[in-house]
């Protein structure tokens, strides 16, 4: 098939669609159900769940998460007598499908060298014709990024809303509320991360961090050695985004159980597993942006770039294949990062969130990007 | 103005009004005991861990000795029940969980046995007043063991044989002497000259056989 043609385009789009979905993040979310509990456990001194098993394989409980779908699957799927039908059963597709549409912007790996596979590898630009291992390459990026992710919101409230319960829809207000106001946050804190790289497309974002950290080419290191401050922000906006504690009150367990109150059997499941997506992607985004992609540094780049060519795995397709488990492994760690913020800090109240938000997060998060805007205008005056 | 307010002086420089170096130190405690028990666990050596969990069904806590749990009705010398029927335990009983039924006993020796002695552990709330209650240390809940599960309620209601299958022998003295005290004092006076009371099976003086420490 010629490399360009639309045919060629649609293919390895399918493919590159078909692993990130079915092949990372899904098995990954569905990981992250068990790993929560379980590194929870681990943090609290108990056991958590460890029995599931299939035979004799155990796995330490691993897997859990499928006799959780079996149980989801087999659950009675009820819906309120009064609620609105139609949005009650829409709410869980649109608070989970925001998470996969994201996941197109992400570059998860070296780009493959089309035709010249055995002899080069994705490194620096070296290709001729790279099939970048990217879903979507888009030039509005992170925009796209925040366009789509913000539509989650429509998921909580449609459910709090069409559920007909006064705790769903106080659950439905309470997200509705929070995720608007840290969205803008969120905005402003990689806004200047947009400044210093010049750029909102996320692969050309990774491909500049190309260093861990690099004092010569201070700009070539990892973006939270460039922008620490707007790490904090991401970090503290994207968990609020995902609803978890510290900033859970539109769940708020022993309060109100939240938006999802009524939901029950795989409905439920899709609101469970579309929060572990979220926190995927948002770990995908923030390792893009302050971690440095597939990157792990020029030493280690160029270790992994001198890949010879094995069986059917060519040079190109090898170093692709690494790159990409080096990303995964980021992925991974960060997620189990965000569990473990998750289950040391105590829950804001809903003031106190409102306040952190617009007083002192949004204020900061400006300051941030003027800041950043008068060192990139000194540096590039200099 | 109606409502007074109240100005909190929050105390604490701008490191700890910042959360971050708090939010640091925390999650280093979490991080240190996650480290621990995981390495701990995946190794397989339990005892280096902080876990407290108990795997039940394979492990088991031991009861303290004085536990009330399934209740069980004591036997005599002979293997007959204990209880007299005095129905004290069903008055007691504040769930009235206990049915006794008395009959007369075709031993002259005991005036009066249950008929039917069940328990409906359903109904029980464990609270040992029974226990409390039962004058001749018939009925105890010393089994260190609980009411078991059942498909139908009716299975938890245990009937006079079961209760009798977990009873022993109790060594406890009914009127001071034993069960059949009647025989073994029958030919001794009841009252002393003196009118002072004595518990019957202590011929030799007003010495209580059981001296609880109080007097």
């Amino acid at each position: 098939m010629e490399y360009g043609s639309l045919g060629f385009q649609a293919l390895a789009a399918t493919i590159k669609i078909v692993f990130m979905i079915l092949g990372f993040l899904m098995p990954l979310a569905s990981i992250l159900t068990w790993m929560e509990r379980r590194e929870s456990a681990m943090m609290q001194d108990r056991l958590g769940p460890n029995r599931a098993n299939i035979g004799p394989f155990k796995l330490w409980g691993i897997t859990h998460f499928m006799a959780d779908a079996v149980k989801f699957l087999f659950k009675e799927d009820f819906i309120p007598p009064k609620a609105h039908k139609f949005l009650f059963m829409w709410a869980p597709i649109m608070a989970m499908a925001p998470a996969l549409i994201v996941a197109a912007i992400i570059p998860f790996g070296a780009p493959l060298c089309w035709g010249e596979m055995t002899e080069k590898v994705g490194l620096g630009g070296a290709c001729a014709n790279p099939v970048n291992l990217q879903i979507a390459q888009l030039d509005v990026g992170l925009l796209f990024y925040f366009a789509i992710s913000s539509l989650a919101v429509y998921g909580a409230t449609l459910a709090g809303w069409a559920s007909h319960n006064k705790w769903a829809m106080m659950g439905g207000l309470r997200a509705t509320s929070q995720m608007m106001s840290y969205e803008v946050t969120m905005g402003m804190a990689v806004l200047g991360s947009f400044l210093v790289y010049g750029s909102l497309e996320p692969g050309a974002i990774a491909d500049q961090q190309t260093n861990i950290i690099n004092f010569g080419h201070f700009h070539s290191s990892w973006g939270i050695f460039l922008q620490p401050l707007g790490f904090i922000l991401f970090l503290t906006a994207a968990i609020a985004e995902t609803k978890r504690t510290p900033f859970d009150i539109p769940e708020g367990e022993p309060e109100i159980i939240g938006y999802f109150v009524e939901y029950s059997g795989l409905r439920f499941g899709m609101f469970f597993l579309g929060e572990f997506l979220e926190i995927v992607v948002s770990s995908a985004i923030m390792i893009t942006i302050f971690f440095g992609g597939w990157h792990m540094g020029a030493t280690v780049d160029g270790f992994l770039a001198h890949v010879p060519n094995i069986w059917i795995f060519p040079k190109s397709l090898l170093f692709s294949l690494l790159t990409l488990i080096v990303w995964s492994i980021k992925v991974f760690v960060f997620c189990g990062f965000q569990l473990m913020i998750r289950w040391s800090l105590p829950r804001f109240r809903s003031d106190q969130l409102m306040r952190l938000g617009w007083q002192r997060l949004l204020p900061i998060s400006i300051c941030n990007v003027v800041a950043t805007a008068l060192v990139v205008l000194a540096v590039q005056a200099w | 103005m109606a409502v007074g307010v109240k100005v909190v002086n929050r105390p604490g420089s701008l490191g700890q009004q910042a959360y971050l170096p708090a939010i640091a130190e925390g999650l280093g405690v979490t991080f240190r005991h996650f480290v621990k028990n995981f390495f701990g666990n995946v190794t397989g050596q339990r005892k280096k861990t902080d876990i407290a969990t108990i795997e039940y069904p394979e492990e088991k806590k031991a009861y303290p000795e004085r536990n009330r749990g399934l209740h069980r009705l004591m036997l005599r010398d002979d293997g007959q029940v204990r209880c007299v029927a005095c129905m004290m335990c069903p008055t007691v009983c504040p769930a009235h969980c206990i049915t006794i039924v008395p009959e007369e006993a075709p031993d002259g020796r005991i005036e009066k046995r249950p008929m039917i002695f069940e328990i409906d552990e359903l109904r029980c709330v464990v609270c040992g007043l029974c226990v409390e209650a039962c004058p001749c240390d018939a009925i105890r809940m010393d089994t260190l063991d609980h009411a078991k599960p059942t498909y139908r309620r009716g299975d938890a209601i245990l009937d006079k044989e079961e209760l009798m299958s977990r009873g022993v022998r109790s060594t406890a003295v009914q009127g001071g002497v034993g069960a059949f005290w009647r025989e073994q004092v029958a030919g001794q006076p009841q009252t002393p000259a003196s009118g002072e009371v004595v518990p019957a099976g202590a011929p030799h003086g007003p010495t209580p056989l059981r001296d609880h420490g109080h007097k």
